[in-house]
């Protein structure tokens, strides 16, 4: 087995006074679609900003490629984003300038190649993601969906090594979801990208990830294969697989008893 | 990107603003006709200079020759002395017997120091020709102000004060 | 007790934002000399300088003309009407074409800075900027920046040149003051140095505090609706009181002590 392009090592991590993770360690491997599931709220975004060096952990190590993210230069840290690339939860596209001028953007910026090339990757990359002909389209006339199949296209231009997906299912449609998840898959398979995609869709994801871990409780509840954890005998990994309102995760946000809040006995 | 109205457009704003310094500096501060140019100096002494200023204007008939350029005090005499920058375009244009006095613009207006012009002896015009002492290094002889120049003749500025002064002073005689 | 910790706590946070600006201050200018930036500066001089332009030159047009008419009133008393060009040139070089054209500029252009940059923020514009290895200081903040120090000067020139020529309007070819002695006494009074290259340089001092304020309020604002309004009217308040602040402050330097 190759080397793990990211190693995650004992991370902690927290904003202010609030601890988002206490200890958190992962591998995610080359060419593999790694998944990384929980509940909303837990910080799975922030997770994908540390590999990405936007926020610095208190404490533990990042390591991609073998190289720390947060111990090197600015200047090295921007070679080595040049190789990663982030799918944003709203798309993140550019407001002021067209689709194929989104898409053309990180080419345009690192590369200085002529604008007849540049107009064969992009039409190629929105070809990939079905959106050839809406290449001259402002952001705004795009619907959710295709703004984050647009965004796609803009993530691969520079045939990244590593894509990280933040939330690519949240508020689709069936159908848009369906493109995604196959738009996904082709992608991770045909250009043997690692991926990784945070998500709490817990069918979609299963179906095309290689390896997943569970977030919850600021650690790793559980990891393994689609197969492994379906099969997991934790009772927070099923809640979570399952759905149910109530059990390890609890219900309510931690508060004093409702009792004595309302009959004012506290203090 | 960036297209070709937007080029066009800062393009013309960038014009407009360069016209408006323009205008500025010609139109309102008349920058490059009185203010720069070459200058003579001549030094003018007198009892009183009034509200003279730094940069009052010195005019002849009300015609703009030349600026006050620095007021200080000879440390002899203790007198107010007065340094004139007059314009290069009126070099030895004024006799030696011209003379000075600080004026006031209208009732309320800026003081400013006017000079009347004065006359040149015939016998001096015969130098000009003949020695041309106006031609020399040290320009001594020169029956034009030059250049470095003491203006003999001066009148200060009228202090209302002193005015009403004397008048009362006057009335008391009679 | 409580009152002391707030205090210090305000303080903290004060000179860190004061901190956390200038870092984003020297990102944007050390950014500057990039080819690929000029092109983008001149775009933003578009939106932060041509936009502008229309507001700055009604603005001046009217404010001249006010003047005349103001100064008119009251030197005719006088008898002293032909010094109305000194009045009005002045008071427009010196203080009203700076001051009112950055306070126009904060509101007009200012305030739509810190709202786009906010929204990029909230549309994770920024962070997707980062992951695509582009600095957002170069590539976002760096072209405002130039671009509304370069702007705001001209602005300033432009709404002189035009309230100057609008006391003309008003003085001369309405209220009949001669000509002659609107410009030539204006001529007299009116130094390039101490007037207008000073007028100049008070409208670049503050061309480089709204931006600044503009650009760093929207670069730090909380990434949702009310976080961004409050720090675009954050922008303009600021903006404003910096503005008078350091108005008095530079004519006391320039003007105050001969």
């Amino acid at each position: 087995m190759s080397k793990p392009i990211i190693q995650i090592e004992n991370m902690q991590f927290s904003r202010g006074d609030r601890v988002i993770y206490e200890d958190i360690s992962l591998n995610v491997e080359t060419g593999k679609l790694t998944a990384i599931m929980g509940p909303s709220g837990i910080g799975k975004t922030t997770l994908l900003k540390l590999i990405g060096a936007q926020l610095t952990p208190s404490s533990g190590s990042v390591l991609f490629q073998g190289t720390n993210v947060h111990t090197i230069s600015r200047t090295k840290l921007y070679e080595l984003r040049r190789k990663m690339s982030m799918l944003f939860q709203s798309g993140a596209l550019f407001t002021n300038m067209s689709v194929y001028d989104n898409v053309a953007f990180p080419l345009r910026e690192h590369t200085e190649l002529d604008e007849d090339i540049i107009r064969t990757i992009v039409l190629l990359k929105l070809e990939a993601v079905g959106l050839r002909g809406a290449a001259e389209l402002q952001p705004s006339e795009l619907s959710g969906g295709m703004a984050r199949r647009a965004a796609l296209a803009r993530a691969i231009a520079l045939d990244p090594e590593l894509i990280m997906y933040d939330e690519p299912f949240a508020g689709q449609d069936p159908i848009s979801m369906g493109v995604l998840v196959k738009l996904i898959k082709a992608l991770s398979k045909a250009l043997n990208l690692t991926s990784i995609v945070v998500t709490h869709d817990v069918t979609e994801v299963l179906s095309i990830a290689d390896y997943v871990y569970i977030l919850a409780n600021k650690r790793i509840i559980g990891q393994g294969t689609p197969a492994e954890i379906k099969q997991s005998d934790s009772e927070l990994v099923q809640q979570f697989l399952q759905g149910t309102a109530d059990g390890p995760v609890p219900f309510h946000f931690p508060a004093q008893n409702i009792a004595d809040s309302f009959l004012g006995t506290a203090k | 990107m960036i297209n070709k109205r937007t080029e066009l457009l800062v393009g013309l704003f960038v014009a407009l603003a360069i016209a408006a310094a323009l205008l500025l500096a010609l139109q309102v501060a008349n920058q490059g006709m009185a203010g720069s140019g070459e200058v003579y100096k001549l030094t003018a002494r007198f009892d009183n200079i009034g509200g003279l200023k730094p940069r009052s204007s010195v005019k002849v008939g009300g015609v703009v020759v030349g600026r006050v350029s620095r007021i200080y005090l000879d440390e002899q005499e203790l007198i107010p002395m007065v340094e004139l920058e007059i314009s290069e375009e009126y070099g030895l244009t004024f006799p030696d017997t011209s003379s000075l006095s600080i004026l006031t613009s209208g009732l309320l207006g800026e003081q400013f120091i006017g000079l009347q012009p004065g006359f040149i002896f015939p016998e001096d015009l015969v130098m000009i020709e003949e020695d041309k002492v106006c031609e020399t290094d040290t320009l001594l002889d020169c029956p034009y102000l030059t250049d470095g120049e003491e203006v003999l003749d001066t009148k200060s500025a009228l202090v209302l004060e002193d005015l009403i002064g004397q008048f009362l002073f006057n009335q008391g005689e009679e | 007790m409580n009152f002391l910790q707030n205090l210090g706590r305000s303080t903290i946070n004060k000179v860190t934002a004061v901190g956390a600006s200038s870092i984003m201050l020297f990102g944007a200018l050390f950014a500057f000399p990039i080819w690929k930036n000029v092109r983008l500066t001149i775009q933003q001089m578009y939106v932060v300088g041509v936009q502008s332009l229309l507001i700055i030159m009604v603005s001046g047009l009217f404010i001249g003309m006010v003047m005349a008419l103001q100064g008119y009133t009251i030197l005719v008393n006088y008898g002293a009407e032909g010094s109305l060009g000194p009045m009005v040139a002045l008071s427009i070089l010196r203080e009203l074409g700076p001051v009112v054209t950055a306070l126009l500029f904060a509101g007009r252009a200012g305030s739509a800075l810190t709202a786009e940059i906010g929204l990029m923020k909230a549309t994770e514009q920024l962070s997707s900027l980062e992951m695509m290895a582009v600095d957002p200081l170069r590539r976002v903040i760096s072209p405002r920046f130039w671009a509304g120090v370069i702007s705001m000067p001209m602005l300033a020139l432009i709404f002189s040149a035009i309230g100057i020529l609008g006391g003309h309007l008003v003085g001369v070819d309405w209220l009949g003051v001669d000509a002659g002695s609107y410009w030539s006494i204006m001529q007299a009074t009116v130094e390039w140095e101490k007037d207008v290259v000073n007028g100049v340089i008070k409208s670049i001092v503050f061309a480089l505090v709204v931006v600044w304020i503009a650009l760093y309020k929207g670069y730090s604002c909380i990434p949702t609706s009310e976080g961004i309004s409050k720090a675009t009217t954050e922008t303009v308040v600021f903006s404003s009181l910096s503005i008078l602040g350091l108005d008095f402050i530079l004519t006391a330097l320039m003007f105050g002590i001969s």
